[in-house]
């Protein structure tokens, strides 16, 4: 992470281009959350990159003055994990939607996770395909009737992002709502300043496409995890994640721990086979001598 | 003799492969040129696995036609090679003691029984060394190299102790007094000295060649899946990029890979993948992506047979159509093809320069009989190669950064993150000169306008492809790839009969180079376009873009041609 030399206002944060989200939309709101906690981190402008997929959620990297990297639909991921590899002190923060996330590019997730790749990743998610005006996605609630299920939804079972994260490997799994810009704001931060791979999902409803998991629904059912909960341990985070009280949705860090991360391996890696930019290319051609 | 054809045949598993590579690593050494030709089952044991080694005193082109020896080390292996036994080769064989069940009597051919597996089980009691009792053998009786495949075997078996070393020794040993004791040499092959040691050489596979090529190119980043017949590539530059403090990383598949790079190439890095067909069709989103974004990478497609699955380890060029057509929209790519192991080398540092210069994808064809053989060849020196780095944004005062700024070559400086001034978004949307995104006619036009200008100067970046032949020709050939060196020696061959051949050896398939091509064409009756895959796809591309109504002749039995056949073909058409 580095510190720019003058502190930014969130507002500094922001480009000149105006978002093209739904009046309403929850992503405005994490769009805010990003730029307080973005400037409260101090993050520099330039090594900054804000990387995403496709949807609605992934255009996030053109409202803001950072460097950015809108890649393809559920591509954000190993993109990233480019960007972060090729030059370490990037600070690089993955956005995106649950279907980009979760369905197309679910299967980058487990392993970016397992590798701890030192990234974090913001889910913006709304349980919908809203780019593509109201499709059912794997966050979707079951039997939900929406553009292709006009029957509801024959899925049997919708994916818990907060398990999904925790099973595979995050090193820091919290879940945040749109509709509560300081709290998701500090959960950024934190994500951000975390070491290795953290992933925070925000709730952000799509007031256009989603009738059912609305913003008046979340306002009311939010609650902040326990104060007695340890979010050391594995085990309680994931009965945390899987088992809210009824009609409640957590929010907070459900789990953190410390883990060497990729870019740490790779460095000793490197240092275990001698590492020299200037290296004698000679000396690598001779090895193929007869 | 100068020239000399010897083939393994035997159960994969045997020490086939392991056994050619150190005749063919002695004979370099002893100043003989070698290439080899290796063509295993997609299993891991059992199966027919076969290893070939031309040796030869001058400049080899290609594997060659046939054999002039064969060694059979089972039956499988003899009877998949009983019809090229033609008379004047020589069959050397496991008899008895193997399951070869009787002897052999082929008309005009030499054949020595040698009871290969019975020398190595029952007199040395190690099974594993009947590789090296054929090796010794083959050395002694062909003259290839005796004493400097001594020395190899203890250079390479030293390191596990000397009673390893002593074991290896006497079962080549226990090979050569075999036929000592039980035979007088009959045959006319004897391979001999070279004339003139040359030191300067090098013995590489083509897929470490693309690895060498890119670690002399700057590359230091490379993302991986595994995946026949590429994973050489991978494995090598595992071991050397991290020694230049590079990175490379295996991913989850195909499509982490290349998004691992593109990322690592925004990043700043000289990034490249290897892959095979199956992980090229996975990679086609995303070299669309590169294309749109403006971002270099190198992508090296060795080659196989398909479609699906297909035939993972046998040869075929069949990946041409979807390196220079795949993908959706139109976005322009850069396609190399290699025509021997020196070319993997160079068109590796060609690649990353283009990629680099032009900020576009550029792919790299190789096929699996290119990757996996072993040649001799001129060891190369990095200080010769020109290596070309991208334009960098440098930032001045009040400027607005236009990462697609149009410019006459269609190449815009590019800003690396990390420089002040310089941010931007880099984007598969299409977009203004800002990178903001636009889908006004206007733009579309002159970005689509934009990215495709580069392909015109890079058809004279590449050197012009080279004629083999002069004059007026009744046929002139055109090929690529791998193809390219059997063509050289098929036109050699057809010039020495008399015949009025010529040849066009291009290594930029895409874009063509019309201008040099439809000047070959026009010195010539007939084009004839050889190429191992059945819908003659280079012939397709070259009459599409040039009008040239080439004869194609399209191979697709899962092996390169033979310069026999193409000579044929030649004194068919002409």
């Amino acid at each position: 992470m580095t510190a720019t030399a003058e502190a930014l206002k969130p507002k500094d944060y922001k480009s000149d281009i105006r978002p093209v989200w739904c009046p309403g939309c929850g992503d405005y709101g994490v769009l805010n959350g990003v730029q307080s906690a973005f400037a409260a981190l101090k993050l520099d402008l330039y090594n900054t990159v804000c990387v995403s997929g496709i949807g609605c959620s992934s255009r996030l990297p053109y409202f803001l003055k950072t460097y950015g990297f809108h890649s393809l639909h559920g591509r954000s991921l190993p993109c990233a994990t480019g960007i972060k590899l090729a030059n370490p002190s990037l600070e690089v923060v993955v956005f995106g939607g649950d279907g980009d996330l979760f369905s197309i590019g679910g299967g980058h997730f487990p392993h970016v996770a397992r590798k701890n790749t030192d990234l974090t990743c913001i889910m913006m998610d709304n349980h919908i395909y809203g780019l593509t005006k109201g499709q059912v996605s794997p966050t979707s609630n079951t039997g939900m009737v929406a553009a292709t299920t006009p029957f509801g939804s024959p899925d049997p079972a919708s994916v818990n992002p907060l398990a999904y994260a925790l099973t595979y490997g995050a090193t820091f799994v919290a879940q945040a709502f749109s509709g509560n810009p300081k709290q998701l704001a500090e959960i950024i931060q934190q994500a951000i300043t975390h070491k290795g791979f953290s992933y925070v999902n925000v709730i952000s409803p799509c007031l256009t496409f989603n009738k059912v998991d609305t913003f008046d629904f979340y306002k009311d059912a939010f609650v902040e995890l326990p104060a007695d909960h340890d979010n050391s341990k594995l085990v309680p985070a994931l009965d945390k994640a899987m088992n809210p009280p009824a009609g409640k949705v957590y929010s907070g860090i459900f789990f953190k721990t410390q883990r060497p991360t990729l870019l740490e391996n790779l460095g000793k890696l490197k240092q275990r086979a001698g590492a020299n930019k200037n290296r004698d290319l000679n000396k690598v051609i001779d090895e193929f001598k007869p | 003799m100068s020239d000399l054809i010897i083939r393994i045949g035997g159960e994969g598993g045997e020490g086939i492969i392991s056994a050619g590579d150190m005749v063919a690593q002695a004979a370099a050494r002893a100043g003989l040129k070698v290439l080899t030709f290796k063509s295993f089952p997609a299993e891991i044991r059992g199966g027919y696995a076969m290893y070939q080694i031309r040796f030869s005193k001058d400049e080899i082109k290609s594997e060659g036609t046939g054999f002039n020896v064969f060694c059979a080390f089972n039956k499988e292996a003899l009877d998949k090679n009983r019809s090229q036994l033609i008379p004047g080769t020589v069959l050397v064989y496991d008899y008895p003691g193997g399951d070869i069940e009787e002897e052999v009597h082929i008309e005009g051919v030499t054949c020595y029984a040698i009871p290969m597996s019975k020398i190595a089980k029952k007199d040395l009691d190690m099974y594993r060394a009947k590789n090296m009792v054929a090796l010794g053998l083959l050395s002694y009786v062909f003259d290839i190299a005796l004493d400097s495949l001594k020395d190899t075997i203890r250079e390479k078996f030293g390191k596990k102790g000397q009673a390893v070393v002593d074991t290896n020794m006497k079962a080549i040993e226990a090979g050569i007094a075999y036929f000592k004791e039980n035979y007088k040499k009959t045959d006319p092959f004897t391979m001999g000295h070279a004339d003139k040691v040359d030191k300067d050489i090098i013995i590489i596979s083509g897929n470490e060649a693309v690895g060498l090529g890119a670690l002399i190119a700057g590359c230091n980043f490379l993302s991986c899946y595994p995946i026949t017949p590429a994973t050489e590539v991978a494995i090598y530059l595992s071991q050397e990029l991290p020694k230049v403090d590079g990175t490379l990383v295996q991913a989850e598949d195909e499509i982490a890979s290349l998004a691992n790079v593109l990322g690592a190439s925004y990043a700043g890095a000289k990034a490249m993948t290897s892959t095979s067909g199956p992980g090229l069709s996975l990679m086609q989103e995303l070299l669309g992506l590169a294309s749109m974004a403006e971002l270099p990478c190198v992508v090296v497609n060795v080659q196989r047979g398909g479609p699906s699955t297909g035939l993972p380890t046998k040869h075929e060029q069949s990946d041409l159509f979807m390196a220079v057509h795949g993908g959706h929209g139109d976005a322009p790519r850069v396609v190399l093809s290699a025509e021997n192991v020196a070319d993997a080398v160079d068109l590796t540092v060609t690649a990353f320069n283009i990629a680099e210069k032009f900020q576009l994808p550029v792919l790299l064809l190789t096929d699996g009989s290119l990757g996996f053989r072993t040649e001799s060849i001129k060891r190369p020196d990095p200080k010769k190669y020109t290596i070309v780095n991208r334009d960098r944004y440098a930032p001045a005062n009040g400027d607005k950064y236009l990462r697609y700024q149009l410019a006459k070559s269609g190449v815009s400086p590019m800003s690396i993150p990390g420089e002040v001034g310089g941010a931007y978004i880099s984007t598969g949307l299409e977009h203004g000169e800002s990178s903001a995104p636009s889908f006004t006619p206007e733009d579309h036009v002159r970005m689509s306008d934009k990215r495709f200008k580069k392909l015109e100067s890079i058809v004279d970046f590449v050197p012009p492809p080279e004629v083999q032949g002069d004059g007026p020709a009744d046929v002139g050939v055109i090929s690529w790839g791998s193809t390219l060196g059997t063509v050289r020696e098929a036109v050699d061959m057809a010039r020495a009969e008399g015949l009025k051949v010529k040849a066009l050896h291009p290594k930029l398939v895409w874009p063509l180079q019309e201008k040099q091509i439809k000047a070959f064409a026009a010195t010539c009756k007939k084009i004839l376009i050889p190429e191992v895959n059945k819908q003659g796809q280079f012939a397709e591309i070259l009459r599409g873009k040039t009008g040239i109504d080439a004869i194609s002749y399209p191979i697709y039995g899962g092996g390169p041609f033979t310069p026999k056949q193409i000579l044929e073909k030649i004194r068919e058409v002409i």
